[in-house]
C-alpha cells in the first residue's frame, strides 16, 4: 500500500476551510502526546491550556487585549499579501505609530481633555502610514525589494524608539531610567469594562474587519487587489496600476499597524518604553495566513493565537510547565496549517501495490 | 459492596478536603522572570534564590514561576494571574515590571509584592536590589593590581544609573591602587547578547586592554579572554566553568537570603513595605573563589571586602572627581544612596563619553 498525492483539477473549496480545522485537530492530538510524555494529565493540561482562559471574565478581557494589536495589523497585511505586495515591516510601522502618536502626552503633557486621544490616534495612523510609505516609494521609484526594505526599517524604528526614550523623551522624574512619563488619564484608551484592561481598541478591530470585508467583496478596489494579486498582466491590460496598488496597500497596512501601536502604548502600557511589542508585527504575518487572508478568518486566528499565549502562561502557573511548550504549540500549529494546505490542491489516494513479474512490489519511480 | 464504595468515596473526599486545607496554610510565593530560568545569569540567580527559599522553608511555602515575560502589556497579566491563583507574595524580577506591579498591587491589597531594581513603592509593594557596586570596587582593585597595560575594558549594557554606578565603582577601586588607571567602555545595548558581547571583548583587547569586566549576562566575554590568554571577571553567577584560566573571581547575585527573610516575614505577619538595598553585609552580593591570582592580591581583595562589609570602607567616599575634573564631593564626605541610585555621570579617568 502506498500513498499518492494527486493534483486536483481545481482547488478544493471544502479544504480551504477544513484544512485549518484539521491542523488544529492534529495539533491537539500531538499536544495530548506531549502532555502525557511530560507526565501531566493530558485532559487537565488541555483544559488549562485551551479552555480555562475562556472561563473567567478577567482572562477573557486579557485575551481581547492580547488579540487587538495582532488582529488589527494582520487585517492590514492581508490586503498587501492579496495584492502580491510584501510588507514584512509592520513591526516598524507599529513602532513608528506609537512614537508619533505619543508626541502629545510626552511633549505637551499640559494639554489634556477629550481631544487629546483622537489626536494621538490620528497621529499614530499617520506615523504608520508615513513609515510604510518609505518602502512603497522605494519600490515604485527604484524597484527596491520591499521585503528587504520594510524589514530593515523595523530595526531602524526600534533603535529610534530606544534612543528617544533614553534621550529626549526620557521621564524627567524617572531617575534617568529609560522610560517616558506616564500618560495623563485623558491620553489613555477608555476601558470597555471597569476594572479590567479591555479597551475600545476592540471596536476598531471590528470596524476594520467590516470595512475590509466590504471592500474586498463589493468594491472595485477589492477587485483590483484580487486581479493584481492573481494575474498582474491581466490587471495591467485592464488599466489597473500596480504602482498605485503598492502604495495603497502599504499605506493601509502601515496605518493600521500604526493605530495598533499607539493604542498599545495609550492602552495597556500607558507610556513609551524601550520595547513595546514582543513581535506583534511578525506574529501578525502568521495570523494573516492562518486566517486565510480573510478578515473574519484573521479575527478568529488572532484570538486563537492570543489564546495559546494565555494558555501557555496558565500552564506554567498551574502545572509548572515550561513556556517552551507554548512555543512548540505555536510552531506546530503553523507548520500543520501549511502542511494541511497541500490538501487544497492535492487529493490523497491510496494505491495498492501491483505485483510485478519479478515478485517484488513496485516502488515509486523516484 | 455499594456501601463499601460510599465509605471509600467519603474517606477519599475527606482526605482531599484535608489536603486542600493543608495546602491553604502553605504560603504560595510567585516569581516573574524576564528570561528563561536557566539563562546562566540574572534570571538563573533569581531561580536559585527561589529554590533556596523552598529548601529553607520546606512545607511552609510553595513556589511558582512564570518565565520569559516581556516588559510590555504581558507583564501585568502574568502578575495578575499569580495574584488570582492564591499567591500571597510575588517577586517581580526586572526593572520594566515596576508600573505593572503597582497596578496589580492596587487591585490586590492583601497580596504582598516585591519589585527588584525599581524605585516606586506602595503599602503592599517593596523594592529590593543589591549593591553590586561593592563587588565592583573590589574587582577594580584586583584589575589595577593585575593589569600590565594600566587599563581595563568594561562591557556595559544600557546607560542607566545602576550600570553607570558600577562603572564608576570599578574605576574608583582601580584608582585606589593605581591613580592613573584608565577604563574603556563599550555599550552593547543589551543585557544578553553573546555575539555582541564577544565582539565587544575582542575590540577591547585589540585596543590594548588586558583585563575586562562586564555588566551583561553571558559568559561570552570571558570565553574570549580565555582564548586570548587575557583575564576578566564573571557576572551574576560563578562562570569559572567557561573560563578556568581567565576568571579572577565573579560577582554573584545571591537572592536566597532575602527571599527566605521576606517569605518568613509574611508567614509571621511582620511583613512591611520598604526599600532594601543590600550589599556584602546582607549577603546579597558574594564573590566567587579567587582564582589565577597571586596570594598578596587575594589578601588585598579579602581585606577590602571585609572593610566594606564592616562599613569601615565606603567605595564612594570623597574626594571624588567628575570626568571633567570638577570635584563632586570633598574628602571626608560620602555620596549618599539617593544620589548613587540616580548616578548619570562618569568619574575622572573613564575613557568614554556617557551616552545621554
Amino acid at each position: 500500500m502506498r500513498i499518492e498525492l494527486v493534483r486536483r483539477a481545481e482547488h478544493s473549496r471544502l479544504m480551504v476551510w477544513a484544512s485549518p480545522l484539521l491542523a488544529v485537530a492534529i495539533t491537539l492530538v500531538i499536544a495530548v502526546g506531549i502532555f502525557a510524555a511530560m507526565g501531566a494529565d493530558p485532559l487537565e493540561a488541555l483544559y488549562i491550556f485551551f479552555v480555562e482562559p475562556l472561563t473567567a471574565g478577567w482572562s477573557l478581557q486579557e485575551l481581547v487585549v492580547k488579540a487587538i494589536p495582532i488582529t488589527l495589523i494582520a487585517i492590514g497585511l492581508s490586503l498587501c499579501y492579496m495584492s502580491n505586495t510584501w510588507n514584512i515591516g509592520a513591526e516598524g510601522q507599529f513602532t513608528a505609530g506609537a512614537i508619533l502618536g505619543s508626541l502629545f502626552p510626552i511633549v505637551f503633557p499640559g494639554w489634556t481633555g477629550p481631544l487629546v486621544l483622537p489626536a494621538m490616534l490620528l497621529f499614530g495612523i499617520l506615523g504608520g502610514m508615513l513609515y510604510a510609505a518609505i518602502p512603497a516609494l522605494l519600490k515604485i521609484r527604484f524597484g527596491a525589494n520591499e521585503i528587504l526594505t520594510s524589514l530593515m526599517l523595523v530595526y531602524v524604528a526600534q533603535l529610534l524608539l530606544d534612543w528617544i526614550v533614553r534621550g529626549p523623551w526620557r521621564n524627567p522624574d524617572g531617575y534617568g531610567f529609560p522610560e517616558s512619563r506616564v500618560f495623563d488619564a485623558s491620553a489613555q484608551m477608555p476601558l470597555l469594562v471597569d476594572g479590567g484592561r479591555m479597551h475600545i481598541g476592540l471596536v476598531f478591530v471590528f470596524v476594520a474587519v467590516l470595512v475590509v470585508w466590504f471592500t474586498m467583496g463589493r468594491t472595485l478596489t477589492g477587485f483590483q487587489i484580487r486581479v493584481l494579486g492573481q494575474a498582474p498582466r491581466a490587471g495591467a491590460f485592464a488599466g489597473f496600476s500596480q504602482n498605485r496598488m503598492v502604495l495603497f496597500t502599504f499605506l493601509v497596512s502601515g496605518g493600521l499597524a500604526g493605530l495598533a501601536g499607539i493604542m498599545e502604548v495609550a492602552g495597556p502600557i500607558g507610556q513609551l518604553r524601550p520595547s513595546i511589542s514582543p513581535g506583534y508585527g511578525f506574529t501578525a504575518i502568521i495570523v494573516a495566513f492562518l486566517g486565510r487572508l480573510h478578515p473574519v478568518g484573521i479575527l478568529i486566528a488572532g484570538f486563537v493565537l492570543a489564546l495559546t499565549y494565555l494558555g501557555g502562561e496558565a500552564a506554567q502557573v498551574a502545572l509548572g510547565m515550561s513556556d517552551k511548550v507554548m512555543r512548540v504549540f505555536q510552531g506546530l500549529l503553523l507548520f500543520l496549517v501549511l502542511a494541511c494546505d497541500t490538501l487544497i490542491y492535492y487529493r490523497v489516494r491510496l494505491v495498492r501495490p501491483v505485483a510485478d513479474p519479478l515478485g517484488g512490489a513496485v516502488h515509486g519511480r523516484g | 459492596m455499594r456501601r463499601l464504595m460510599t465509605a471509600a468515596a467519603a474517606v477519599l473526599a475527606l482526605g482531599m478536603g484535608l489536603g486542600a486545607a493543608a495546602a491553604q496554610d502553605k504560603l504560595k510565593v510567585g516569581f516573574i522572570y524576564i528570561g528563561p530560568k536557566n539563562d546562566g545569569g540574572w534570571t538563573q540567580r533569581h531561580d536559585v534564590g527561589r529554590q533556596e527559599l523552598e529548601a529553607a522553608l520546606g512545607d511552609k511555602v510553595e513556589t511558582t514561576y512564570v518565565e520569559n515575560v516581556p516588559e510590555g502589556q504581558d507583564a501585568e497579566r502574568a502578575i495578575e494571574r499569580l495574584a488570582r491563583t492564591g499567591h500571597k507574595l510575588i517577586f517581580t524580577t526586572s526593572f520594566g515590571y515596576m508600573d505593572p506591579t503597582l497596578k496589580v498591587a492596587a487591585k490586590f491589597p492583601d497580596v504582598k509584592f516585591e519589585h527588584a531594581t525599581g524605585y516606586k513603592t506602595a503599602p503592599n509593594v517593596s523594592t529590593y536590589n543589591s549593591k553590586f557596586h561593592e563587588g565592583r570596587y573590589v574587582i577594580g582593585q584586583i584589575a589595577a593590581k593585575m593589569s600590565k597595560t594600566g587599563q581595563a575594558g568594561y562591557i556595559a549594557s544600557f546607560p542607566i544609573p545602576e550600570v553607570v554606578l558600577g562603572i564608576n565603582a570599578f574605576l574608583l577601586g582601580a584608582q585606589s591602587v593605581n591613580p592613573d588607571f584608565k577604563l574603556k567602555v563599550v555599550w552593547v545595548n543589551s543585557w544578553f547578547d553573546p555575539g555582541k558581547e564577544a565582539d565587544a571583548a575582542k575590540t577591547l583587547f585589540d585596543q590594548g586592554v588586558d583585563v575586562i569586566t562586564q555588566h551583561t549576562d553571558s559568559p561570552a566575554p570571558l570565553q574570549i579572554a580565555e582564548e586570548r590568554g587575557m583575564h576578566g571577571f564573571g557576572q551574576a553567577s560563578d562562570q569559572i566553568a567557561f573560563a578556568p584560566k581567565a576568571q579572577y573571581t565573579s560577582i554573584i547575585d545571591n537572592w536566597g537570603p532575602y527571599y527566605i527573610r521576606r517569605a518568613q516575614a509574611v508567614l509571621d505577619g511582620t511583613w512591611t513595605s520598604g526599600q532594601v538595598w543590600g550589599g556584602f553585609a546582607d549577603g546579597h552580593v558574594v564573590l566567587a573563589p579567587f582564582t589565577n591570582l597571586p596570594d598578596d592580591v587575594v589578601k588585598m581583595a579579602e581585606e577590602t571586602e571585609a572593610k566594606i562589609k564592616s562599613g569601615e570602607l565606603n567605595p564612594f567616599a570623597g574626594p571624588i572627581y567628575k570626568q571633567d575634573g570638577t570635584e563632586f564631593i570633598p574628602a571626608g564626605k560620602v555620596i549618599d544612596d539617593g544620589t548613587l541610585l540616580g548616578m548619570n555621570w562618569y568619574v575622572k579617568g573613564v575613557d568614554d563619553k556617557l551616552p545621554q
